[in-house]
């Protein structure tokens, strides 16, 4: 059999199985040197893909701070409610999850339309809410059911609540889910990004729009050792949340309702500001609307409701809406005369009804004029004659630049947002506001309006009430707040916001004496003095009504014109007169005159802030009541 | 009496194979612990099974196994028919035969039964080597390794077709055959890197590999491409590899192993879990250990006195390098992920017992050099 010589065919296969050995060496070396590549060249980079791949942080959502009112009322909080939530990647078919989880729970048209759409916005491993506020008995119900619902759990939620309600939600605001503009807002900041992180709710309006930074509190995390599914393993460390800083409020929450009901079903604004701080006691904007409606996403029923209400009710008429002061303008003007040395306040005027210019009637309201009229009287019965000829001796320049000083036509640096500048007429400001060149030139006429508040003049509620509360304070100015302070979660220290005067205007004494005189006169005998009839303190007013619709040529009936066009009804007034401790301004849209509906409303508001007493009608205070 | 027994079990092991498997098996089973504690028992129980196949097939001597060749093959390929008409659908591959006692995986057979018919050919060819002869033993190979592949499974195909070579290499395939094939190899390795864009788009179709194969040589090329994917184990498994550094994270520590990041972990990308708690330093014990075997089957087979043991013991270590060569590339991203075990370390009854039968025979080669029949 063998042709070969055996030894012949062993050296060869000898020989292979040598090239063979350098093969795997090869081969192994090949190996080695990748290893050596992986383990000791790139082990740095792997060693942070492993770290990245398997810790895992999960934040923890702070407690919102809470709002409370200069005496500890509670205006806003959290509690804590259970939610049904869903994990639409774990859930194979989510209608019809859906449908059996609704024979259980209630779930409503609009409960599926909000999780739709929070599906939409979300990654589909994020657990979406799909029914707030269950029940206990609907937990119990769905608990032992659970075993049939994979990817579907019951969650402790905490939820911002206005106990309130209506009551104070213009300032107040409210907080609502963060859109997609507020999302990328957010995501830009790069110090605010990763404190975001998990939070699904953000200040929209108010206070808790405007203090966000401070309610929202810090954000902690948890170090999460996760497998390559995603689960958690073990936690590795936390960092606890720090809850959102308290807001303390200069607004004093009863004070703020007794305001808001005076108002009845009537629109309007009213502005109530401490003269020594600038700290506002009552903010008020009728009609008002329920904060806790946006609280988990407003539905479209109520959100139709609110914006095509005729009443405007999210409309802020306190800081937004802007109203020609009317008569209300006439103190200040007033004292414009004094200071600029125009008038003294012993010069008096020969009123026959009206006062001529350039061939135009300015009437005044009292047919056959008021006869002899100083400055106090021209206050007192609100002598329009009087002003148109302030004015036209003043000039608008003068007056622009004395109320640009108190505040007028400025915003005022409230700590909330959507403040409106308001009007304060001048040539320059004319000549910014309209075009063409005929329409952007300042006509004398339009002047003589301007002494008694009409023309042009457009003031916010809030404007209205820094002036006043300026003059109250003899002429020092603090900026309006609402916020007395800042609590710190941290270690409970006040965040003191000390009100600082923004500015001393240095009037006379005397003549603020004449003004303050004058406007207590007012209470007295003139149109305030039934709204002040057997007031405990002594007050100081001053009303007005401001044209919305003009009707030349013509006696002007109320009654004949529809509601909405009557004039607007204002009262501005401070109490007590001798040490202000309150200054206030109020607006009745379409009130008619200041003194049948503004005046009254003042007069309850300064009752319940100076005696504590409660208006007629209203239910006495419940022990125990917040 | 009890000395007699004593050497009559110990005698039949190769002193040298027989130290380096229990090392290795030892240091299986300490990795065992770590990546999959719950599989300790069955290990032990497949090592149990595994040494006891070794000393049964050591104790077989070579000529034996000889009359086995042909009816081994013959079964295999029946067997492997079977598998094609009847076989059981298992993650989309068509591998196993039911045979309601047990159920078979009949490819793993050839691992033994292809180098098994090839010496046996070879064997019977001895000394008038003519070219006609290897054309034979190409068809011989090529039938099973088709049919594995078609199951399809590439890994098995691989350790097949590599075993069989090794036995047509050793009898003494021409050079100028081997040359030109290495070169061509290397040219479509070379090609399919260049051009991998055009030929891994989307329905093209590559002959004679199903769309999973081909989704796999893709993955290997651009594991990026399918991170969640095919990718995802070789990226995992780099990541685990790259942060053990050179001396691991130790033992049971390594996060990306006990973390479940790495897929298989206690079976083909259990060298992951070794290389991320042992390091470089394990990483290259072990090799030497892997090493240190194969050289021990080359010894064997140098010293193997007629053909057939030769070529056999040839093949068979040289299979245990495939295994350990094939599996250690595709866990550290340099080779296609295909189904092939860490040789004694990966968990699994059947590879563990098919690799304890070769080393069985090698042992009984190296026992029985010196009774040589022809």
């Amino acid at each position: 059999m063998e042709f070969k010589p055996p030894e012949q065919e062993i050296s060869r296969f000898r020989t292979r199985v040598l090239w063979a050995s350098v093969f795997v060496l090869v081969c192994f070396g090949l190996l080695v040197s990748r290893l050596y590549w992986l383990q000791v060249t790139r082990h740095d980079y792997y060693s942070t893909r492993a770290e990245d791949n398997r810790i895992s942080l999960v934040p923890i959502v702070p407690n919102r701070g809470l709002i409370v009112d200069r005496n500890g009322v509670v205006l806003a909080r959290n509690y804590s409610a259970y939610t049904l939530e869903l994990t639409p990647s774990r859930i194979p078919n989510l209608d019809h999850t859906i449908d059996e989880l609704a024979k259980l729970i209630d779930i409503q048209q609009k409960d599926r339309k909000r999780f739709k759409k929070l599906m939409e916005e979300s990654r589909t491993f994020e657990s979406l809410p799909l029914r707030n506020r269950l029940s206990d008995e609907e937990v119990a119900r769905f608990i032992a059911q659970r075993f049939r619902f994979p990817g579907v759990d019951i969650k402790a939620r905490l939820f911002r609540q206005y106990p309130e309600g209506e009551l104070a939600s213009h300032l107040l605001g409210y907080i609502g889910r963060i859109n997609d503009r507020e999302k990328k807002a957010i995501e830009d900041d790069e110090t605010r990004a990763p404190n975001y992180r998990g939070t699904e709710h953000i200040g929209k309006s108010g206070l808790e729009q405007s203090y966000e930074e401070m309610l929202h509190g810090t954000t902690g995390f948890e170090q999460i050792e996760v497998d390559a599914g995603g689960r958690a393993v073990r936690s590795l460390s936390r960092t606890p949340p720090v809850p959102g800083d308290k807001l303390v409020l200069t607004v004093d929450s009863k004070l703020q309702k007794i305001a808001e009901d005076a108002f009845g079903s009537r629109r309007g604004a009213l502005v109530a500001i401490e003269p020594g701080s600038g700290g506002v006691l009552a903010l008020v904007s009728k009609p008002t609307f329920d904060p806790n409606l946006f609280v988990d996403g407003i539905d479209s029923q109520s959100w139709d409701a609110l914006n095509t209400s005729l009443d405007h009710p999210l409309l802020q008429r306190a800081i937004y809406s802007s109203y020609p002061p009317g008569s209300t303008f006439k103190p200040f003007m007033a004292l414009a005369a004094l200071e600029t040395g125009k008038r003294t306040a012993q010069q008096a005027i020969s009123d026959p009804g009206y006062f001529w210019f350039a061939g135009h009637q300015f009437r005044d309201d009292k047919k056959g004029g008021h006869g002899s009229v100083d400055m106090v009287k021209s206050i007192v019965v609100s002598c329009d004659t009087y002003y148109y000829q302030l004015a036209n001796d003043m000039g608008i320049d003068l007056i622009a630049s004395f109320m640009g000083e108190l505040g007028f036509g400025a915003r005022t640096g409230i700590d909330i947002n959507g403040e409106s500048t308001g009007v304060l007429p001048s040539p320059a400001w004319k000549k910014r506001r309209f075009k063409t060149r005929e329409m952007q030139k300042w006509y004398a006429g339009e002047t003589i309006s301007i002494g008694i508040g009409q023309g042009y003049n457009s003031y916010t509620m809030l404007q209205m009430a820094h002036a006043i509360a300026t003059i109250a304070a003899d002429g020092v100015m603090y900026k309006p707040h609402l916020v007395q302070y800042v609590q710190s979660s941290r270690d409970d220290k006040r965040r003191l916001i000390e009100p600082q005067p923004v500015k001393r205007l240095g009037y006379t004494t005397e003549h603020l004496a004449t003004i303050k005189r004058a406007m207590v006169e007012v209470n007295k005998w003139g149109t305030g003095a039934r709204a002040f009839a057997n007031a405990g303190y002594t007050s100081a007013g001053k009303t007005g009504t401001a044209q919305v619709f003009s009707l030349k040529g013509a006696d002007y009936k109320s009654h004949a014109v529809g509601e909405r066009l009557r004039d607007h009804a204002l009262f501005i007034a401070f109490a007590p007169a001798e040490d202000p401790k309150i200054a206030l301004a109020v607006l009745v849209e379409n009130g008619g005159f200041g003194a049948e509906s503004a005046a009254p409303i003042a007069r309850q508001v300064l009752d319940y802030y100076l005696l504590g007493k409660l208006p007629q009608g209203a239910a006495p205070e419940q022990p125990g009541a917040e | 009496m009890l000395r007699r027994l004593l050497n009559r079990l110990i005698s039949p092991f190769d002193p040298w194979l027989t130290a380096l498997v229990v090392i290795l098996l030892s240091f299986t089973a300490i990795v065992m612990m770590s990546a999959s504690p719950e599989r300790m028992q069955a290990q032990l129980t497949n090592t149990c099974i595994g040494l006891g196949i070794m000393w049964i097939m050591a104790n077989i001597p070579p000529q034996r196994l000889q009359a086995l060749a042909v009816p081994l093959y013959v079964l295999g390929v029946v067997l492997l028919l079977g598998v094609e008409f009847f076989g059981e659908v298992s993650k989309g591959a068509q591998r196993w035969l039911d045979l309601k006692v047990v159920r078979l995986q009949p490819s793993e057979l050839f691992k033994i039964a292809m180098p098994l018919m090839l010496a046996w050919y070879f064997q019977q060819r001895e000394g008038a080597l003519k070219v006609l002869d290897f054309v034979v033993a190409t068809v011989l190979l090529g039938v099973p390794v088709g049919l594995i592949v078609i199951q399809p499974d590439l890994g098995t195909a691989i350790l097949v077709l590599s075993a069989g070579f090794f036995v047509i290499f050793f009898a003494g395939l021409s050079w100028r055959l081997i040359v030109p094939a290495v070169v061509m190899g290397v040219a479509i390795i070379v090609a399919v890197v260049t051009y991998q864009d055009q030929i891994c788009a989307d329905g093209v179709q590559w002959p004679g590999l199903r769309d999973y194969q081909k989704h796999r040589i893709c993955t290997l090329l651009d594991p990026t491409t399918d991170p969640l994917g095919k990718g995802f184990h070789t990226i995992q498994s780099t990541i685990a590899i790259g942060s053990g550094g050179l001396v691991g994270k130790g033992w049971k520590q390594g996060t990306q192993a006990q973390l479940e990041f790495i897929p298989e972990r206690h079976t083909d990308f259990i060298f992951a879990v070794i290389s991320e708690e042992w390091g470089l330093i394990g990483d290259l014990g072990l090799m030497t250990v892997l090493l240190l075997i194969i050289f021990r089957g080359l010894v064997i087979a140098a010293g193997a006195h007629n053909v057939f043991s030769r070529l056999l013991a040839g093949a068979l270590s040289l299979s245990f390098f495939v295994y350990a060569f094939v599996n250690i590339g595709m866990v550290s991203g340099v080779l296609p992920v295909v189904g092939v075990p860490l040789p004694l370390v990966s968990y699994g009854g059947t590879a563990l017992v098919t690799l304890c039968l070769g080393i069985g025979v090698l042992m009984s080669i190296a026992r029985h050099r010196s009774t040589n029949q022809s």
